[in-house]
């Protein structure tokens, strides 16, 4: 009796939670305006139940698809009996109306976390950050309950059995990928509140930045491991052998994450500096509504992309009315709070501010050059112009430039000090590592196989203009030290966690540039004992072979791999496979993972005979392109860790937000 | 006052943002010839109906417009409509075929009864390049330009009338 009443508990948990976040969101707001301390204190105990009863509603919701209730529509549409359990649990988050409710669930659990973790906070600031979140919360809700209810029942007709998850989505990578996605859009409306809050209270200075970055930093950290699984994930998965697709989608997560960077360096800057206040504030509310717009390109299909949601108009028009509310409220409250005077702090040309600020304006074009690239086919269609689609030809003409710029840019920054150096003193730093990375990166790709290519060379001079100076920083800030264990222990994390975010960017960029200009890939038919050659491989089919699955049938191919010139073999084994509930093939790729390449094998058509034709495809270096992401993230949390430590500091013995000491980013 | 107009820059921005948003919303994006209109055609790798030693790619659509027809020996209307390819093979476009879910004998018992305005057929029996294709039944037509980018879509019957209304003006409009 009571399992048959979980979905019911669990739409009631969801319209109590609501009613929690509506009080978060008015009670504190109007509190910290009128000074009532009583009203105020709604805010901590809301967050804690909203969350809770949020947490009550997932959990139901999930319960119903392990108990496989298929008069629960979602579970009817996304699930199937014979699906393993893991699938069925991530099943939750593979539709529409379940990834809303992970959202809303991940929105309340960083909205108690920030709850937890503020003690310290006035109660002002807190009021008014819960205040905002728990806005942000409603309107989420409120599209869950109205447009998305997950809970909705198919009755009285109770199918027999469930249309089973997308094939596409029952994988490792996917069970992860969208909760890291959604860590990093979602924890970003915590730095956005504390933007918000501030702008509100009229109180612009360092604090808000101090108390802001970590939250960022992590959110930020999420997001680029969220990106990366996703690219993996496309990798092979698909079939192809691709790696990033500039599909919408795709570049809904890249928008956040591109201004998110931007946010976390000019952070840096407002908190060290005291400088590019509204600048800042207005990145925080940038990177969330970017995050808003994301959620809205997928969910509205007013784009055309490979991994949209099923679209339904209304939804559509709820989001971007939450877009507008959110996003035009805050941009308003911007307009009319932002000081008034703009409290210059003075740096010269060549200092580290300076450098900070092309940092920030070349990632905000590069924003605004995916954005533009993004909605330029609605905008076009809109004004009555036509139907196109913008492809990879225009990102990719727009975004390596950029990024190159970028790179000479961030080479300079960590080496130059704030506020003012000279140039010469800059050359002095600099020179020799900049002319080590120009003479190696031109010269290296020579050496890889002979063949000298433009694109391998200006990525590895990016790269290795990123990485040497860095050495060459740390050697000097270790020699300065004394001994070596001395200059280890002097450098902070949030300096260690900056040299491995830039050491993460040049190690993708290695990536991208090698696996882009040197991939090898071959198209063959193969039968049982034929054997072709690819890259200084050969390529043995040995057996085919036909397996059932828990809820798909499957025909491998065993293929045994040989390195030229090594008697060293081992056996590869690429999958066709058909998944029963759906009538869909999907390709189960083969990968051999390497640090230095990967080899790659694709099972395509089935031509008769017992021969099938096969992709095979030999990537160089493709792993760098996550392992880059994963040192960035490492980075970012790194410094999260350090900052706590300072923080601790920061209240016995408070320093002046403008000191000038060398402190870094 | 000068700065308080520049700090309203960006809710204007995204006003006019929301605005297009808007209008996007009652677009259709999905509106069936649009979803595939200059892109590029999908890659695929298939043998051809005539011989299955034979493997030929999307390669085959460059250099030359060229009209790709689905069809399949199972769809009436495909039979209907083979005149009107055939006059248009006779006009001189270059027309390749996607035999989708057939059985090679079948597909080809339906070339010999109807004639073959084809130059190559691809031969698709678990329509993956139907799926790629976003093809709901047969037949759908698509105009490939020289460099392999999808520039017209027909869905469904081409009628006699079509050819030199539609098909034609679209085939010389690329040419």
């Amino acid at each position: 009796m009571l399992t048959k009443m979980i979905p019911e508990i669990g739409h009631f948990a969801l319209v109590i939670a609501l009613l929690m976040a509506f009080f978060q969101a008015v009670m504190p707001l109007a509190g910290a305006a009128t000074r009532r301390p009583l009203w105020m204190a709604f805010a901590r105990p809301m967050a804690a139940g909203q969350f809770l009863f949020v947490a009550v509603a997932y959990l139901c919701l999930t319960t119903s698809y392990m108990l496989d209730d298929f008069s629960v529509a979602t579970v009817a549409n996304n699930s199937n009996s014979m699906l393993p359990w893991y699938y069925k649990f991530s099943a939750v988050w593979g539709n529409h109306e379940g990834s809303v409710l992970l959202w809303s669930l991940i929105l309340a659990g960083w909205t108690f976390a920030v709850s937890r973790f503020s003690r310290n906070l006035p109660e002002d600031m807190i009021s008014r950050v819960l205040g905002v979140m728990g806005m942000v919360s409603s309107g989420f809700l409120l599209f869950v309950l109205v447009t998305s209810n997950p809970f909705e029942r198919l009755l009285p007709v109770i199918p027999q059995d469930g249309a089973d998850l997308n094939p596409l989505l029952q994988d490792f990578g996917l069970i992860i990928h969208p909760p890291m996605l959604y860590m990093g859009y979602v924890g970003f409306s915590v730095v956005f509140a504390f933007a918000i809050a501030a702008l509100l209270g009229g109180r612009l200075d360092a604090a808000w930045t101090r108390w802001a970055r970590p939250w960022t930093n992590i959110a930020w950290a999420f997001l680029t491991v969220g990106i990366a699984l996703g690219s993996w994930w496309a990798y092979y998965e698909l079939g192809w052998g691709g790696w990033w697709f500039w599909d919408p989608v795709e570049n809904a997560s890249l928008l956040p994450w591109l201004a998110g960077t931007a946010l976390l360096h000019s952070l840096a800057v407002t908190e060290k500096r005291g400088s590019f206040k509204s600048w800042t504030v207005l990145l925080a509310i940038l990177t969330f509504s970017l995050s808003l717009l994301g959620t809205f390109l997928v969910r509205s299909g007013v784009l055309t992309s490979v991994h949209a949601f099923a679209n339904d108009p209304s939804r559509g028009l709820f989001i971007l009315a939450l877009l507008g509310v959110t996003v035009g409220l805050s941009l308003l409250v911007f307009a009319l709070r932002a000081p008034r005077v703009s409290h210059t702090v003075a740096f010269s040309w060549v200092s580290r501010d300076a450098l900070l600020l092309v940092n920030n304006i070349l990632l905000v074009i590069m924003t605004v050059t995916v954005l533009l690239g993004t909605v330029y086919p609605l905008l076009l269609d809109a004004l009555g112009l036509g139907k196109i689609s913008v492809g990879p030809p225009y990102f990719n003409a727009l975004f390596v430039p950029l990024t190159v710029i970028l790179c000479v840019f961030m080479g300079l920054g960590p080496s130059a000090r704030w506020k003012h150096m000279s140039a010469r003193e800059l050359f002095r730093r600099l020179g020799l590592a900049s002319l080590a990375a120009l003479i190696i990166g031109m010269f290296v790709p020579l050496a890889y196989g002979g063949e000298w290519n433009l694109w391998v060379s200006l990525g590895l001079v990016a790269a290795l203009w990123i990485v040497l100076p860095m050495v060459r920083d740390l050697f000097e800030k270790i020699r300065r030290a004394g001994s070596l264990g001395d200059g280890l222990r002097k450098l902070s994390l949030a300096y260690w966690g900056m040299v491995l975010g830039h050491l993460g960017v040049a190690v993708t960029i290695i990536g991208v540039a090698v696996v882009s200009n040197y991939n090898v890939e071959r198209n063959v038919r193969l039968a049982p004992g034929d054997s072709v050659q690819v890259a200084g491989y050969t390529f043995t089919m040995n057996e085919l072979q036909s397996r059932r699955g828990p809820n798909y049938l499957s025909d491998m191919a065993f293929i045994e791999v040989s390195r030229d010139g090594s008697s060293r073999s081992f056996t590869m084994v690429p999958e066709k496979r058909l998944y029963i509930a759906r009538g869909m093939p999907m390709t189960q790729v083969a990968l051999r993972p390497g640090l230095f390449r990967d080899l790659y094998v694709a099972m395509g058509e089935d031509l008769g005979d017992g021969a099938w034709a096969m992709r095979i495809q030999y990537k160089p270096f493709v792993r760098w392109l996550w392992l880059g992401a994963l040192l960035m993230a490492a980075g970012g949390v790194m410094a999260v860790i350090d900052r706590r430590y300072r923080l601790k500091r920061h209240q016995q013995v408070p320093l002046p937000a403008s000191s000038t000491r060398e402190v870094p980013v | 006052m000068k700065r308080r107009l520049l700090l309203l820059l960006p809710l204007v921005g995204f006003l006019l943002l929301s605005g297009f948003l808007y209008m996007g919303l009652s677009l259709d994006p999905f509106q069936r010839d649009s979803a595939l209109l200059a892109r590029e055609f999908p890659e695929f790798q298939l043998s051809t109906l005539e011989d299955s030693e034979v493997l030929v790619d999307e390669s085959l659509l460059k250099g030359e417009v060229t009209l790709v027809n689905v069809w399949g020996e199972w769809c009436p209307t495909c039979k209907q409509e083979m005149p009107q390819l055939l006059s248009l093979a006779e006009r001189g476009v270059r027309l390749i075929g996607v035999d989708y879910k057939d059985t090679r004998a079948k597909g080809q018992e339906f070339l010999e009864e109807f004639g073959n305005p084809f130059e190559v057929n691809v031969f698709d029996p678990e329509g993956d390049l139907g799926f790629e294709l976003g093809v709901y039944g047969a037949p759908e037509t698509f105009l490939v330009d020289r460099d392999g980018i999808i520039r017209y879509h027909h869905t469904g019957y081409i009628k006699p009338e079509d050819v030199v209304q539609t098909i034609l003006p679209e085939v010389r409009k690329w040419q």
